[in-house]
């Protein structure tokens, strides 16, 4: 092979490598997480897009504190599409107007002591077909086929829902337990409170008596 | 010629093509941080996750794929807090794990860096992709693997949706119950505690005032 060759392989190579990458960057999918949200902290995710394709993001805070954060999400210029603080639970659908890394970022800088647990769905695009040929295909979809999609789609409604009611559900465990403990704590911290009080009062009632009985006794003398 | 810059460009092709979908979203991670995703899945389900790393080059201020050296290490806690899964990956790879207890499966990130030079003070670029349940099936591979059509296909993943549905169902029941029990403890304990704290009141209001009685006698002022 000529020394020339491999060079201008590599480029065109590495030129159509970088169209494919871009390409799948702006393809459809998403993500789906649940994280740890440590006190004071604030975390960002970054996901690039092409310009177009419409995202959705949902979240929910699962555990912690008031079960609140903030989150903002910013377009690869820096302008703010999302801001609110505070929220418990939101979804935020927009069109990518900008190639480009969107930021969506969650804050729980508000609070000092109570770390959250924050589930998001960042969703881009349509569903990807299960095989790449079906992307290609010029013919009408037959009945059985038709049939197929309805019920898939149907499924993952049905899917939806079901994450929607586990993270309902997680969220009222998670307070379900915290009330429990809060009580476990609260008895045995009322019986010592009511012990030491009890005794105290006794005491320095004693206390008055005994000192009077002194200063009676001194005077009379 | 021609030929072979077009089977480079169809190498190319495939290998991008191989790259995980989904490997979009990615996050900065410090080199001494850890990062934790949970899970709550139900059991008997596959989870596949996917991870590439890239590293912040300074000369070509740009992030860069990361050394070979540069590794990330997975570990996946199950529910029971037991480790079911802790292993170091390089720069780029994919762990898998089938849950045997369903509940909150903890996978935490972090990097395996000692020398604060590879960093250099900067962060590391982590794209990360989780798939759980029907998601993680390459339907690719099962078509081949089962010489099915396209029709066959697509019933196969209505199937795999279903048998999804199902598990979660299950699992909530099971969930349903934990609730329930922490409800009625709480209930108890606070039925419990009421009662007991009348008692403790009563009695110790009786013992105040013998103690002071007994006190006052014996000062002879009652």
């Amino acid at each position: 092979m000529e020394p020339g060759r491999p060079a201008a392989a590599g480029m065109g190579g590495r030129a159509l490598c970088w169209l494919l990458c871009l390409l799948q960057a702006g393809r459809a999918g998403g993500a789906e997480l649940t994280f740890e949200l440590p006190e004071s902290a604030r975390q960002c995710f970054h996901e690039p897009l092409q310009r177009g394709l419409k995202f959705t993001l949902d979240f929910q805070v699962i555990t912690g504190g008031h079960y609140d954060v903030d989150c903002y999400v910013e377009d690869p210029n820096g302008k703010t599409l999302y801001k609110e603080a505070k929220k418990q639970y939101d979804s935020f659908s927009h069109r990518a107007e900008v190639a480009g890394v969107y930021t969506f970022c969650f804050s729980n800088e508000f609070s000092t002591f109570s770390h959250k647990t924050v589930y998001f769905d960042f969703q881009v695009g349509d569903e990807p077909p299960i095989l790449p040929d079906m992307s290609h295909r010029v013919t009408a979809l037959t009945q059985m086929e038709s049939a197929c999609v309805t019920i898939h789609e149907a499924l993952n409604t049905v899917i939806d829902s079901q994450t929607h009611y586990r993270l309902r559900e997680a969220q009222d465990r998670s307070r379900a337990e915290e009330l429990n403990h809060h009580v476990s704590y609260w008895s045995v911290g009322e019986t010592v409170l009511l012990l030491v009080v009890s005794v105290t009062q006794v005491m320095l009632l004693k206390s008055f008596f005994t000192e009077t009985r002194a200063t009676t006794g001194a005077v009379s003398t | 010629m021609a030929a072979r810059g077009g089977l480079l460009g169809l190498v190319l092709l495939l290998l991008v093509g191989a790259v995980p979908r989904g490997l979009g979203l990615y996050f900065h991670l410090g080199e001494t941080e850890r990062r934790c995703f949970i899970e709550e899945i139900p059991d008997e389900t596959m989870v596949i996750g996917n991870y590439r790393t890239q590293l912040y080059d300074k000369q070509r201020e740009d992030y860069m794929p990361a050394t070979p050296g540069l590794g990330m290490f997975v570990e996946v806690k199950d529910p029971d807090d037991k480790v079911i899964l802790s292993r170091q990956y390089g720069s780029e790879g994919r762990f898998t794990f089938t849950s045997h207890t369903p509940g909150e499966h903890q996978i935490c990130l972090h990097s395996n860096s000692t020398k604060f030079s590879l960093f250099a003070g900067g962060m590391l670029r982590v794209h990360l992709d989780i798939q759980v349940g029907e998601h993680a099936n390459d339907y690719a591979e099962i078509a081949a693997k089962d010489k099915l059509s396209e029709l066959q296909l697509r019933v196969r993943q209505l199937i795999e949706q279903v048998e999804q549905i199902q598990k979660e169902q299950n699992y909530q029941r099971w969930r349903e119950e934990r609730f329930r029990q922490t409800s009625e403890s709480t209930n108890q304990r606070v039925l419990w505690w009421s009662i007991v704290q009348t008692l403790i009141l009563v009695a110790i209001g009786v013992w105040q005032m013998r103690h002071l009685k007994s006190f006052f006698e014996a000062k002879k002022l009652v």
